[in-house]
């Protein structure tokens, strides 16, 4: 654990985003979890990932519930605008918010305690509803915070680091995601992050329920052999179906591959993502076959990666209720009261 | 590449810049914490130990370790390393108990020193507590050579050299102070085991200009004129003054000069201003006295009447680049006339060896120097030795500490018959600093303070009296402030492949970019794919051997704050915090492992 602030000295020659930006520049307070946690390595890649993206940290807003993961966003966009809710109830507090101001990027993060026990509910309608944000689920399988516990998203048949062997079916929250309808659905590793940064990269800019699982060791409490959630074993079973290069609009295509090799799915504004496969035919627009794919790799024991499934041209729920185009914030008084002759309109269409 | 050994002393003690840079080697980082600790004395002795005049050196030396100093590749300036040294000398009380005693017994043999300047005094130190009987030769009555005689007593009060210099004399040196060498081959023919010529280049050059005999009376030689201000020969200087050349000899000159009658003062050089060979510093406090720097103006001649000086005349020039080199080369303005009083010539210094027979198996070179063996400093006859400016030319006190160490190593095992060029190696001490979970040993909190300046004397006070010392030092608190900005660098990252699991923590925790976790390559492939560009080749990349996944850690060395966040954000201690300690051989060394 570091206590320390870190120190304000950079690399001199650390490149500069389209904002005149650094890196260091959209980093956190430093991080109080334990040293070596995977949920400090996904805080990083969010880092670059919104250097990347050139996005302005106060267009952001990070929200969380409780536990270990929960805790993160005070490590990363330290000058973005943040939530920290009650335990479970991020999903319901990034609705609200994202109906209010439809402008801002929302950035939900949530362990595998906050999202697959008390606030599984709530994740289901975020995700049937397709709010337009980012959802993490920093995954490790065990409650860190009260000592090592076994979580919902604990395979059945892991052992604990003091040797119980967990009984209970695991929640996968990927195959749960695809069955509610999320519009983008991608597992990442917080050890590899030249394949989690273009998914958070390619999250961020979906326009609707983006969920990533991310699978992030406890060090403390489980990166032990018998874990399947440890650096080694995640690092022997990881079978990534793609890898994704995200593409913004101004980017120069260069790298050639055999036909066939690579997909190229154009995302609502523009962007591009170039998934170059490791599956063959694995296809992401199919939502039943991923489901299935799953399934299989799964019962073989092995951890699916990349981007599974999405859904570029999808419609979120401002869509779906046709709200109003600008934030609420940005109606004045003619707007929200039209007066009495606007009512009598109204009253008049429902006769 | 392969995993770096850092068990060979050189690899840590390259990292430590300044150190490395050091003629002396002299382990800054160790002393600075101990000044940041408030132990001056403790501070002064590590000091003492490696470059032998602390309280000299903190006030004159030309500081080849701050230019090397990494502070200064992270942000604008580097650690005020040298006017540190000073504070350690400032207040570090009574340290004679410290000291070595002399030598209980003799070992019967007998070294002559010619000339008591820094050179022969840095032998006689490492010398005298090895029981030789020690014959210090000079000219003057006491002893210094250039550090009393030409460098101002406005920046070297007279006590600090009488002090440091004792401290050596009081280890049992015979003097025989006033008493000119005339001749090595006599001084060869007495029962001496060994010479050493510590005698400097005392010879300034003249201009051979138009007007230069007839207004001689006006026209000086820079260090022969400092020579006789510091002795208190020359007490005034004509109040239009001109100083020729752009080394620090000339800076000196000015400076004097404003001190003892001059109100107009002007350094003139022939290059750029950039160009010249004064330390930025001295460039700056001669300017911060008012005294105005003209370059290219190639001096063409001297201006007087009935014997009187009465102005120079200058030619414009303008640098030209030929086949890559640098001319000057005459723009065709009109020439450029100053009027003055006096003429101060600084325009380099050349050895002088006229009572060095030239039978006596020592060789020179055709620039009239004597053939030298640079690590051993022995001379073409293998009795005599040399160092310092009489060694390779004029370069600065710190060399001739540096060259006074190898010297005396070579004398001891010359003396005891061994082979002067099986050295001894340096010696490696490295130990973790670690002191609980996130705790070390030093203060790894870094500074984000810019370097504070060393208060001066207010200008008009200081330019009345050419013996005020014009800098005060820092204060205690200002010490302490310039100490922290120290980055610690021979506390070194040091990484153990089979504890590390591959996290990433000290990846992303590393406030400079430089861990990086990649496929292992050559070294140019490797500095190409880093986290952060890898492009000072004068830095090394710390690489490890293969790791669980098969890939390598490798770390750039190269703006490392030495922070220690990674060993404290390691799940399992494969970083650790370790001092290295590096000791370069002294004489007392030289002989044990034989």
């Amino acid at each position: 654990m570091t206590y320390l602030p870190k120190p304000a000295i950079r690399h001199p020659a650390l490149p500069v985003n389209a904002l005149g930006l650094t890196r260091r520049d959209y980093e956190g307070s430093v991080s109080t979890l334990c040293a070596g946690c995977g949920h400090d390595s996904i805080s990083a890649a969010i880092v670059h990932a919104a250097f990347e993206l050139d996005l302005p940290p106060h267009r952001i807003a990070k929200l969380s519930g409780i536990g270990c993961s929960s805790k993160t966003p005070t490590y990363f966009l330290g000058k973005s605008h943040g939530f920290n809710s009650v335990h479970g109830r991020m999903p319901s507090v990034a609705t609200g918010a994202s109906l209010a101001n439809r402008d801002l990027i929302y950035l939900g993060v949530s362990g595998d305690g906050d999202t697959a026990s008390i606030g599984l509910g709530q994740f289901a309608h975020a995700m049937r509803r397709n709010v337009r944000m980012v959802y993490i689920v920093e995954n490790n399988g065990v409650y860190g915070l009260t000592k090592g516990q076994f979580s919902a998203t604990s395979d059945k048949g892991a052992k604990s680091k003091r040797g119980v062997t967990n009984n209970d079916e695991a929640i996968d929250l990927v195959g749960t995601a695809l069955g509610l309808g999320a519009s983008f659905v991608a597992r990442g590793f917080s050890g590899d992050k030249t394949q989690l940064v273009p998914l958070i990269k390619a999250a961020l800019q979906h326009r609707g329920a983006a969920f990533i699982d991310c699978v992030s060791p406890c060090v403390a409490f489980n990166n032990h052999p018998g874990s399947t959630k440890s650096f080694d074993f995640v690092r022997e079973h990881n079978e990534a179906v793609n890898h994704l290069d995200f593409i913004t609009p101004r980017t120069e295509i260069t790298a050639d591959y055999a036909p066939g090799a690579v997909e190229v799915v154009v995302q609502h504004d523009g962007s591009l993502l170039r998934l170059r496969k490791l599956a063959a035919d694995y296809d992401v627009h199919d939502r039943v076959a991923a489901m299935a794919w799953l399934q299989q790799r799964q019962s073989a024991g092995e951890i699916v990666t990349g981007l599974l499934y999405v859904e570029p041209e999808t419609v979120d729920l401002h869509g779906h209720l046709n709200t109003v185009g600008v934030p609420l914030n940005g109606l004045a008084e003619p707007e929200l009261c039209p007066g009495s002759e606007a009512l009598d309109r109204l009253n008049a269409g429902l006769r | 590449m392969q995993p770096t050994d850092i068990r060979d002393p050189d690899y840590f003690h390259k990292v430590v810049d300044c150190q490395w840079a050091c003629p002396a080697h002299t382990p800054v980082p160790e002393y600075i914490r101990l000044i940041a600790a408030g132990r001056y004395a403790d501070a002064y002795m590590v000091n003492w130990f490696s470059n032998v005049f602390p309280g000299i050196l903190g006030r004159t030396c030309d500081r080849p370790c701050e230019p090397a100093c990494r502070r200064g590749r992270v942000e604008e300036q580097p650690v005020a390393i040298c006017r540190l040294k000073r504070v350690a000398a400032d207040y570090k009380g009574d340290i004679t108990g410290r000291l070595p005693a002399p030598a209980a017994a003799r070992n019967g043999k007998r070294v002559a020193l010619v000339g008591a300047g820094p050179a022969s005094l840095a032998v006689a130190r490492d010398l005298a507590t090895e029981g030789y009987e020690l014959v210090l030769f000079d000219a003057a009555l006491r002893g210094g050579g250039m550090i009393r005689s030409q460098i101002p007593k406005f920046r070297l009060p007279e006590e600090v050299i009488d002090e440091e210099v004792d401290y050596i004399l009081d280890l049992g040196v015979t003097t025989r102070f006033g008493e000119e060498v005339g001749s090595l081959k006599a001084l060869l023919a007495e029962d001496y085991d060994a010479i050493f010529v510590g005698s400097g280049a005392p010879r300034g050059r003249d201009l051979d200009l138009p007007g230069r005999r007839e207004a001689a009376a006006n026209i000086h030689i820079g260090i022969d004129w400092l020579s006789s201000v510091s002795f208190g020969h020359i007490e005034r200087i004509g109040r239009r003054v001109i100083v020729l050349g752009g080394g620090n000899t000339a800076m000196d000159c000015c400076r004097s000069s404003r001190r003892l009658g001059g109100e107009a003062v002007t350094v003139v050089v022939r290059s750029g201003f950039d160009e010249m060979k004064a330390s930025p510093w001295e460039k700056e406090d001669a300017m911060h006295e008012d005294i105005p720097i003209l370059n290219y103006l190639v001096p063409k001649a001297f201006e007087h009447t009935d014997g009187r000086l009465t102005g120079m005349i200058f030619e414009k020039v303008a640098a030209s680049y030929v086949d890559g080199r640098r001319r000057l080369v005459p723009t065709g303005e009109p020439d450029v006339h100053i009027e003055c009083d006096d003429v101060l010539i600084a325009v380099g210094q050349e050895n002088a060896f006229p009572w060095i027979e030239r039978d006596i198996g020592i060789e020179f070179d055709r620039w009239g120097l004597p053939v030298v063996d640079e690590r051993t400093m022995q001379s073409t006859n293998p009795r005599v030795f040399f160092g310092g400016d009489a060694a390779f030319g004029p370069k600065n006190i710190i060399w001739a500490v540096a060259h006074g160490h190898a010297a005396a190593i070579s004398i001891h095992r010359f003396c005891r018959g061994e082979d002067v060029n099986d050295r001894p190696p340096p010696i490696l001490n490295l130990a973790s600093q670690k002191m609980g979970i996130h705790e070390w040993s030093y203060d790894n909190d870094i500074s984000n303070d810019r370097r504070y300046r060393v208060p001066l004397k207010d200008k008009a006070v200081a330019l009345r009296d050419i013996r005020a010392e014009v800098e005060l030092g820092y204060d205690e608190q200002l010490a302490y402030a310039e100490a922290e900005r120290c980055l610690n660098c021979d506390v070194q990252t040091v990484f153990a492949d089979p504890l590390c699991i591959e996290c990433d923590a000290c990846v992303d925790i590393c406030p400079v970019d430089c861990i990086s976790f990649t496929a292992n390559g050559d070294e140019a492939d490797l500095r190409g794919r880093l986290n952060a560009p890898a492009d000072n080749l004068t830095q090394a990349l710390y690489v490890s051997g293969a790791l669980t996944t098969g890939r390598v850690m490798v770390k750039d060395e190269n703006v490392c704050l030495h922070c220690g966040f990674c060993a404290e954000r390691c799940p399992t201690g494969a970083w650790d915090m370790q001092r290295s300690l590096i000791e370069l051989p002294q004489a007392r060394h030289a002989c044990q492992h034989a």
